[in-house]
């Protein structure tokens, strides 16, 4: 198989590596604006991920999407619905498994985790005919995405704002106290179904940015710099949203710059600054250690 | 006591109840009263946190009857206020003293009912009553343990509740701060009924109008003593109670012994 087709590869467009320039072409244009819209799906849906500890299942929810992608090729369908649907039935499936299962819940959704990527793989291997693009569901494709999909984007932004500003205090109990809440007669499980639920469709939108190997750290590298910082929900949310549009954004310029894979260097900034936030924070907390002696 | 006349709050006949196959509470029979303060003590993993679910409709009984208010579980549970275990909870969690407490504005009303401004007079007036008004914008995360304690009995008492399901509220609190908790318990029990769970004998002791020895079986017999029978029957229950200091008598008088 070829190269991950998110590089830059027209030598020409690349003469005068001016910035500005770059902001001409609609597919920069597209690719940029991708970048808004995911990140404020994932910096919403990753602290609920964060604060549940569900990043293992949402890991697995991403790759298991693949096996939906590769039934969709081999039938001839959108791989993209093929992805919808195959990570909502693995959300749900995992989601299932992980409230269900008192222990060992992470070794069954690991089996899924697997499994589900295998099929991907299998019903391709079925599949006649040229499949190179397929690398740009694992790495991600932001320089092709098409207008359409922004539209699908940022109705999944909505729908993501909308159904957590209502179940708002719902979501918050569940995720703080679920026996509370339980005891409140909150209908903890719909909600916690409702919530893998939106974690797959913020995986499938953001595969298309970073791919689907990647996903994971833009669903938690900007929730988890936030939470550093922010000890309150609604302020982790926001900032979350703001880190991920600036770290795509650099991200994009850079790989423009460097002729790199444009995934993979949006997930290097987003790591980068986790880095540096996550020393900024031990720094600050030992200058506070002494200052209370 | 006229008990007769008296409605149970809570009414549990033949409760057995335990996690898949293995049986964790066998045959409990247990009435509860208004105005009561139950103190049940018992080792670990004797079923006193697992009793509490049962009460509250957490774990599905396998045998036996559970009334709450005269209703099922789920049902009667909206007149529950719950105080978990501080363990089970996550305290890096991004909240303020206020969202935690203001949590127990859902109340059984949905969590789509809006907060007034008389409901937020509630969530202060609770914050006083425990007093930690000062700390409402903290995050929960930079409290005490004690404090921390003090916040969900805040979040229980919003919910206005007729019974107070406790379990170890002073676990890993100092004696003083624990004093204080139990002080508010005992104002709280004027109008609230309390059921307590602890392995802290001691504080126990002195606190609740009854005790119940807790350890698969309930031995409770609506008094304050422990009888021998139950420490004949909960051999662990009674060596906690002889390690600890106890401020007063809570064993009753053998035979051959005169009263001090």
């Amino acid at each position: 198989m070829g190269y991950p087709t998110a590089c830059f590869h027209p030598i020409s467009m690349r003469k005068e590596n001016n910035m500005a320039e770059v902001l001409q072409f609609t597919f920069f244009r597209n690719a940029l604006m991708a970048g808004v819209l995911v990140s404020i799906a994932c910096g919403i849906i990753g602290t609920f991920i964060i604060v549940n500890r569900l990043v293992f299942l949402s890991g697995g929810i991403a790759h298991a999407a693949y096996g939906g992608i590769g039934i969709a090729y081999f039938l001839n369908q959108d791989p993209v619905l093929g992805a919808v649907v195959f990570s909502l039935i693995s959300a749900f499936g995992m989601g299932y498994v992980s409230r269900k299962t008192r222990e060992r819940a992470d070794t069954i959704i690991g089996v899924m985790w697997a499994v589900g990527m295998a099929v991907g793989i299998i019903f391709l291997d079925f599949s006649p005919g040229y499949k190179a693009d397929l690398m740009s569901y694992l790495f991600g494709s932001i320089l092709a995405v098409p207008s359409s999909d922004l539209i699908f984007m940022a109705v999944l932004d909505l729908v993501v704002i909308l159904t957590i500003v209502v179940l708002y205090k719902g979501f918050v109990a569940i995720s703080f106290d679920e026996e509370f809440a339980t005891v409140e007669n909150v209908p903890v499980n719909t909600l916690f179904y409702i919530l893998f639920a939106l974690i797959a469709l913020t995986v499938v939108i953001t595969m298309r940015l970073v791919g689907l190997i990647m996903v994971i750290a833009l669903l938690t590298i900007p929730p988890a710099i936030a939470g550093i910082y922010f000890k309150d929900l609604k302020k982790m949310m926001i900032a979350a949203s703001l880190l991920g549009i600036v770290f795509s954004t650099c991200g994009l310029f850079l790989s423009y710059a460097f002729n790199l894979t444009s995934g993979a260097t949006i997930i290097l900034v987003s790591g980068a600054a986790y880095g540096i936030a996550q020393a900024g924070k031990s720094v600050c907390d030992r200058r506070k250690a002494r200052e209370k002696i | 006591m006229n008990i007769d006349q008296q409605k149970q709050v809570i009414r549990i006949k033949n409760l057995w109840a335990g996690y898949g196959t293995e049986t964790i509470l066998e045959e409990i029979n247990l009435d509860v009263f208004p105005g009561d303060f139950i103190g049940l003590i018992g080792p670990n993993g004797g079923g006193k946190t697992t009793l509490l679910k049962v009460i509250m409709g957490l774990i599905e009984p396998t045998r036996g009857e559970v009334e709450v208010m005269g209703k099922t579980p789920q049902e009667g549970r909206c007149h529950i206020g719950y105080v978990p275990q501080q363990v089970s909870l996550d305290h890096d969690f991004p909240i303020s003293v206020w969202d935690v407490v203001k949590m127990g504005m859902l109340g059984c009303r949905g969590i789509l009912a809006k907060v007034s401004k008389e409901d937020e007079q509630v969530i202060l007036t609770s914050l006083r009553e425990v007093d930690i008004e000062n700390l409402r914008n903290r995050p929960i995360g930079d409290l005490s343990v004690g404090q921390r304690q003090r916040v969900y009995i805040a979040r229980a008492l919003v919910t206005r509740p007729l019974i107070l399901l406790l379990d170890e509220p002073t676990a890993s609190i100092d004696p003083l701060v624990s004093k204080s908790i139990y002080d508010l318990l005992n104002k709280l029990n004027q109008t609230i009924t309390i059921i307590m769970v602890s392995h802290n004998m001691d504080a126990v002791s002195s606190y609740v109008k009854t005790i119940g020895c807790l350890n698969r079986k309930l031995h409770y017999h609506g008094t304050k003593e422990i009888t021998d029978e139950m420490v004949d029957a909960i051999y662990k229950c009674p060596i906690e109670l002889i390690a600890h200091g106890i401020p007063h008598r809570v064993l009753s008088p053998h035979k051959h012994e005169e009263r001090e």
